[in-house]
């Protein structure tokens, strides 16, 4: 007899039925109701009607029909809160019954009715059932900690219930102590700031000393407890890694990806000297591949770490390729995912297998996993080098195929190689061209009309190639049409004499007849350019391209740090933060990797690195060159972002002529016709759409007028020490020169004459430009205004702390001392931008160690005004990126002295008076790196 | 931390059965799954993890069922993944089979082991064995009112009741290896790894304490017995009855076993092996007309071992017709439904080799869409014989009442994942 017979009951009347049954003196008629009911439930019927009658049902000696009871409760207590409070006395009873099974069921039960006038009787049941001699009970009590925490969070640290949670940590039972683990460190998360999960030295010990003995899911429970741990040093990460590594021997692959990132996450703390950083690095390898003989789901969870790792510690599986080579029957998830760390594990050892594989599959059928294997070959080339030729002839051959999509995917990667090893390998052009036919797709069209243009003048009918193009412009994707644009002006600058017509005629198509801005902007940009100074324009539009570089599709460091925080997670799956994703500002806490940190027996160098500044030698990733360079020169091939609607304005096509003399040269023949002023948008220096802003340098050199934010002045020699002259300051950056500026009262009762000043020598030289002229004698209460000009060749002295000036006035009466510290900007030069190109190496190039991070709070900006606040006082915004709903900026400076100072600075969006500003400063002289910070607050606060 | 809630939903997403553990996100967000995951698969983007606004979908398919795990936070994907597996297997060993009519027809057990496995989204007891002590199909047996809580759901040794008796005390080992093997089309081995497994059927009484011995390269180095022949296992895996730090001090294998049928351990090896089958293929197709397939099977393993039940499958066309097969050994078979050819051979002895010819027509108008190139698969399974070498060395039992128990010991090779490429 099976259950399904529950399921049958559809007859008129049913709940009126169902009602006399529940009522019914015989117990095995009401068990056959309350299932009757139960099914009901199960299938969506609403059976809330009934309430009363199957509460009447609960005390009963029958567990299965209790069971069925509690589980209707479940269901409908919340929508019948009045009546639920019938089932308390029974539950309260239940908690005493002398059989463990009802107890710990009572209890539990009791957990997952969230009525808030029930949890007020829950309390006493609780406390007893916390202290039950049976674990059984007890660890069922401690996840209904957790849950009555959920719903009334006051209530459950009023009665005290955290500490008895906390005190089941040292139960003699394993389970009791995972689930405490476990509901505290639910706790925990919703509450960040409540230090719940005190661990020290001895509770992590008896954590894993549990370890060895709880469930498999209780040992999950507490090793990602311990990965929210901090070891002191690097002694404590070893021994907690020597106990956790056993873990990686478990079969069940949750326990194994728990133990991975407590392992990961530890090891950022060990010296890479330490024979067992090696021994770690060597074990982690096997149960990492092993992995991937699991369940497909769990195998793409592990997939997807894995490219975390992979990025973070390379070393780990650099041997393993093999192992991911691509299956007949994966998922097509999995597929994907193994494609993409092949990738970033190819190197020159390797790369021959691994392009015999993606030669393999860019022949596959499934069309998505195609395009992406050669993507891949693609990307190969451009990471490693000595592979290009070897995967352009790969490319190639697949072009020989003929398969629509294959021809295309390869285009647009030859494109970037092409933009990686410049002149190398335009001999293979000519069959590009071939196939220009075949190209219906916007990225493919788009990158071969920017090869056209790039490489115009070695394609012979390279105007008649673009022309074809240019019939049906308007149906052309955004990309395609701006693309298009380029590569003709290109094209006209190249050849000019015979292309003049060509670029009249895309000039106007792309101001006239098109109603998308950017296309429009860039049009007039490039008419006006061409007009006005064709060296110029050559200059700008045939700039040399920055290289395109390899690590394009690195993760952020800072983002990969705090990822590895999250192996086996959802964020881990997700590449992304917990906070882009979780809802609400309860439970974001950002990780981050703990520093490295040698215990002071250690006879290694006490260098402790900043807090959450990794050392290591993962890689540096600055933004995408793709988000960086989406510019008017080189590539539109990702999506353009269309700017704000402009009104369209008419423009009068030869009105004016205000073609000059330099054209001439470049074409001598008919006038070129530029459009007149009042069609170019009023406001050039706002930026428009994503073109604009980059080919006028729209932000170096404005605001350099305004100079840099100037302190209020502020008393620096109080009249009492220096025998009433009292003199407050503050410095001035303006236009490229520093100054003092002084405000000297006299507060004595006679005439002061005969000033002088000079300065200590100074961390950077800093030394006054001319002598201090004080025309006039100064009164009893009489207060000069003076600006001292001051320069920076003086003699240097590094002082304590950096930023220290020592001063000494001298008057008729005496010589008076002080000291005062002068803020930083004023020492940061107009030129202090620094070329993108410039920017990644030295970034790549300034070892981790000189990273400082800091945080600026309460600073309610957005990126552009940060930026533009930043820039008047000479610190230059470079790049600009978002990621993961983030503003980074990368940003640069110089000091007088030459010194460059590098940042990262992440703007997290949200509540306005929260925002809080991340800054990563790098640079080679990091004692300046506190300062700097502290410049930027206070240039950002005011 | 974990799961909010778990549903079983039929072929077509329509729930039968669910549970609410955390009450966190409404149950009726469970409607947008389907949609979603119909909606993904079209667009090439399904992958086990979903979203539906703020809520995601954790999600495996288990015949004609999809076991669905929803949470708002930032769970541990692994965790629910192996929890929704565990609890796949529970299910299975208390209905036999999992599909939508045994959740149907026990649908008040399905309750009450979903409460039992899970509280508030953290896995509890999930050891069916134990499971089955106190949560039993015939509720009328509860009624007594005596049912407890077996102290084995708490115990440090959750996995073995206290009092089992056998008049003979035996234990079975079963040390079984799998080759997973991929070749190019060209003849080059990608790649080839041996996974094994050790399985235990225990009759033993009480509370026995167990140790195996293997020739552990590791161990063997350890004691200083290098000279001997032994196996360097890669990575090994153990059932959670094996002390792990144990092992990771000394490599000493041992254990509290539970009762009956269980996987003791696994462990890979990635030594390169010969293929013991290998199989040399010609497909020719001639567009409009015919395929021609000659397959030639070597076994290159010793003379004395056989290959039992070798199943060759290899891939044709869909649109393939009228077969004709000539084999020089067993029988060959055309599957229309998977679009391959099976050929049998019962018993292949090493050293042999065979061969198969096979012709096809192909209808005058060809299909449009293009057909993928499967790869050709072997199943095989040899006994008496292991390709890593493994041996068990010795399986000590003790136990308090010191009876005499038997191990018996069994090994066996067969093919795991085991593919040719075809060109």
């Amino acid at each position: 007899m099976t259950d399904s017979k529950y399921f049958t009951t559809t007859k008129k009347g049913e709940i009126f039925e169902l009602k006399a049954e529940l009522n019914s003196d015989k117990k095995e008629k009401k068990k056959e109701a309350v299932k009757k009911v139960i099914a009901s439930m199960t299938v969506g019927k609403d059976v809330s009607a009934l309430f009363p009658d199957v509460v009447n049902c609960m005390q009963t000696d029958n567990l299965e029909l209790k069971k069925l009871v509690y589980l209707y409760l479940m269901n409908y207590a919340k929508s019948q809160p009045d009546m639920a409070i019938m089932a308390v006395n029974t539950f309260v009873k239940d908690c005493e019954d002398p059989n463990p099974l009802i107890r710990a069921l009572a209890v539990r039960t009791m957990g997952c009715i969230r009525v808030d006038k029930i949890t007020e009787y829950l309390c006493e049941p609780l406390r007893k059932c916390l202290k039950d001699e049976d674990p059984y009970v007890r660890k069922t009590a401690a996840v209904c900690v957790a849950k009555l925490h959920d719903i009334n969070a006051q209530l459950v640290e009023d009665q005290g219930f955290l500490d008895t949670l906390k005190d089941l940590i040292s139960d003699s039972n394993p389970m009791v102590v995972a689930n405490a683990v476990a509901a505290l460190s639910e706790i925990a998360e919703s509450h960040p700031s409540s230090n719940l999960l005190d661990l020290n030295p001895q509770s992590i010990n008896k954590l894993l000393t549990a370890l060895n003995e709880c469930t498999e899911w209780g040992q999950i429970f507490i090793l990602d407890c311990l990965a929210n741990y901090t070891p002191k040093d690097d002694r404590e990460a070893q021994s907690i890694c020597e106990r956790v590594t056993p873990r990686l021997s478990h079969a069940n692959s949750a326990v194994v990806l728990s133990a991975v990132k407590v392992l990961m996450k530890f090891m950022e703390m060990l010296s890479k000297d330490l024979d067992y950083y090696g021994t770690l690095l060597k074990k982690l390898a096997p149960p990492l591949v092993t992995l991937l003989s699991a369940e497909p789901e769990l195998q793409y969870v592990a997939l997807r770490n894995i490219n975390l790792i992979v990025q973070k510690r390379p070393e780990i599986l650099k041997h393993e390729m093999k192992v991911f080579f691509v299956k007949y029957n994966d998922p097509i998830y999995v597929k994907l995912e193994k494609l993409d760390i092949m990738i970033r594990l190819a190197s020159q050892a390797n790369i021959a297998q691994v392009l015999a594989e993606l030669k393999e599959y860019a022949t596959e059928v499934d069309v998505d996993f195609v395009r992406k294997a050669v993507r891949a070959i693609g990307r190969c080339a451009i990471k490693v080098e000595q592979s290009a030729e070897r995967c352009v002839s790969t490319l190639l051959d697949l072009i020989q195929t003929k398969v629509n999509y294959v021809v295309q995917e390869a285009i647009v990667v030859i494109k970037d190689i092409f933009r990686k090893y410049p002149n190398k390998y335009e001999s293979v052009i000519a069959t590009l061209c071939e196939n220009l036919d075949s190209l219906d797709e916007p990225e493919a069209r788009a990158a071969m009309i920017w090869i056209v243009g790039e490489y115009a003048e070695r394609i012979d009918n390279a105007d008649e190639l673009l022309e074809s193009f240019l019939e049906g412009f308007h149906d052309e994707s955004t990309q395609v049409q701006l693309q298009l644009l380029t590569a003709i002006v290109k094209l006209f600058l190249k050849k000019p004499t015979e292309t003049q017509e060509l670029v009249q005629q895309v000039l106007s198509l792309a101001t006239q007849d098109s109603d998308n801005p950017d296309l429009r902007d860039r049009g007039y940009i490039y008419w006006r350019l061409l007009s006005t100074d064709p060296v110029a324009a050559k200059e700008v539009v045939l700039a040399e391209k920055p290289l395109i570089s390899e690590e394009t599709d690195l993760i952020e460091p800072t983002l990969l740090d705090e990822l590895i925080c999250y192996i086996g997670t959802l964020a881990s799956v997700y590449h992304k933060p917990p906070s882009a994703f979780v809802e609400g500002g309860r439970g974001v806490v950002h990780k981050s990797l703990p520093p490295r940190t040698a215990s002071s027996e250690s006879t290694e160098s006490p260098e402790t690195a900043p807090a959450g500044a990794p050392p290591g030698e993962q890689p540096d990733v600055i933004p995408t060159q793709g988000d960086l360079l989406g510019d008017l020169l080189n590539l539109d091939l990702g999506p353009p972002v269309s700017g704000p609607p402009l009104a369209t304005t008419s423009v009068q096509m030869g009105a004016v002529d205000l073609l000059g003399g330099g054209l001439d040269s470049l074409i001598g023949g008919p006038n070129f016709v530029a459009p007149p002023a009042a069609a170019v948008p009023a406001s050039l220096g706002a930026p428009i759409g994503s073109g604009l802003s980059d080919l006028f340098d729209l932000t170096s050199g404005v605001g350099t007028l305004s100079g840099s934010y100037v302190a209020p002045k502020a008393v620096w020699l109080p009249a009492m020490k220096a025998k009433g002259l009292e003199i407050s300051g503050t410095f001035t950056r303006q236009v490229g020169s520093i100054s003092m500026d002084l405000q000297l009262t006299n507060k004595a009762l006679q005439v002061m004459t005969d000033f002088a000043i000079q300065f200590n020598r100074n961390s950077f030289g800093l030394a006054p430009a001319a002598p201090l002229q004080v025309h006039a004698p100064l009164s009893p209460n009489q207060t000069v205004e003076i600006s001292l000009p001051l320069n920076t060749v003086g003699s240097v002295m590094k002082m304590e702390p950096l930023n220290n000036l020592q001063v000494a006035v001298k008057n008729n009466i005496d010589v008076f001392y002080f000291s005062t510290l002068y803020p930083l900007h004023i020492l940061f030069v107009e030129d202090g931008k620094m070329d993108r190109q410039m920017f990644l190496a030295t970034w790549k190039d300034i070892p981790n160690e000189n990273e400082a991070q800091f945080q600026i709070r309460d600073c309610p900006l957005n990126a552009e005004a940060v930026s533009s606040k930043l820039q008047s006082s000479n610190i230059f915004t470079i790049a600009k990126r978002n990621v993961e709903g983030q503003d980074m900026l990368y940003q640069s400076l110089k000091l007088t002295n030459g010194i460059w100072v590098l940042a990262e600075l992440r703007i997290q969006p949200g509540n306005p008076s929260f925002t809080v500003l991340q800054l990563s400063l790098k640079c080679r002289a990091p004692e300046v790196s506190q300062h700097v910070y502290q410049a930027y607050e206070t240039i950002l606060k005011n | 931390m974990s799961a909010s809630a778990v549903f079983i939903l039929d072929v077509k997403g329509k729930p039968l059965i669910s549970r609410n553990y955390k009450g966190d996100v409404p149950m009726s967000e469970i409607d947008h799954f389907m949609p979603l995951l119909v909606q993904r698969e079209e667009e090439g983007a399904l992958a086990p993890l979903l979203s539906y606004g703020k809520v995601h979908f954790l999600w495996i398919k288990h015949s004609n069922l999809y076991l669905v795990a929803t949470t708002l936070k930032n769970a541990n994907a692994s965790l629910v993944y192996s929890f929704l597996y565990k609890t796949v297997e529970v299910f299975c060993e208390y209905f036999k089979e999992l599909e939508e009519e045994s959740i149907r027809d026990n649908f008040v057990i399905v309750y009450e082991l979903l409460d039992e496995l899970m509280d508030f989204g953290f896995p509890q007891t999930t050891d069916s064995k134990i499971l089955q002590e106190y949560i039993t199909q015939q509720g009328n047996k509860l009624e007594t009112g005596k049912s407890r809580v077996p102290p084995t759901v708490t115990n440090a040794v959750s996995w073995r009741s206290e009092g089992i008796k056998y008049k003979k005390n035996e234990v079975f080992i079963d040390v079984i290896e799998s080759v997973n093997l991929l070749v190019n089309a060209n003849g080059s081995v990608l790649l080839s790894e041996i996974v094994g497994t050790i399985k235990l059927k225990v009759f033993l009484s009480g509370m026995p304490e167990l140790r195996l011995g293997l020739n552990d390269r590791v161990l063997f180095e350890l004691t200083g017995r290098s000279k001997n022949k032994s196996v360097e296992l890669e990575d090994v895996k153990f059932h959670q009855c094996v002390r792990l730090s144990r092992f990771d001090n000394d490599r000493t294998i041992s254990f509290i076993p539970p009762d009956g049928d269980f996987e003791l351990m696994s462990y890979r090896l990635s030594t390169q092996v010969k293929p013991l089958i290998w199989i040399e293929s010609v497909i020719e197709k001639f567009s409009h007309s015919r395929v021609e397939i000659m397959v030639k099977a070597k076994g290159q393993f010793k003379k004395q071992s056989v290959a039992n039940g070798v199943e060759i499958s290899v891939p044709v066309p869909s649109d393939a017709d009228s077969p004709r097969f000539k084999t020089s050994v067993g029988s060959a078979k055309y599957m229309p439904e998977k679009n391959v050819v099976i050929w049998s051979i019962k018993s292949f002895p090493g050293g042999k080799e065979y061969l198969m010819r096979a012709h096809f027509g192909l209808p005058s108008v060809e299909k449009e869409e293009e057909e993928g190139r499967p790869p050709i698969g072997v199943k095989f399974e040899i006994p008496y014989f292991t390709v890593s070498g493994i041996q068990v060395r010795y399986m000590k039992i003790i136990e308090k009442s010191g009876y005499q128990a038997l191990p018996w010991v069994r090994y066996i090779t067969q093919s795991g994942d085991y593919q040719l490429r075809t060109s």
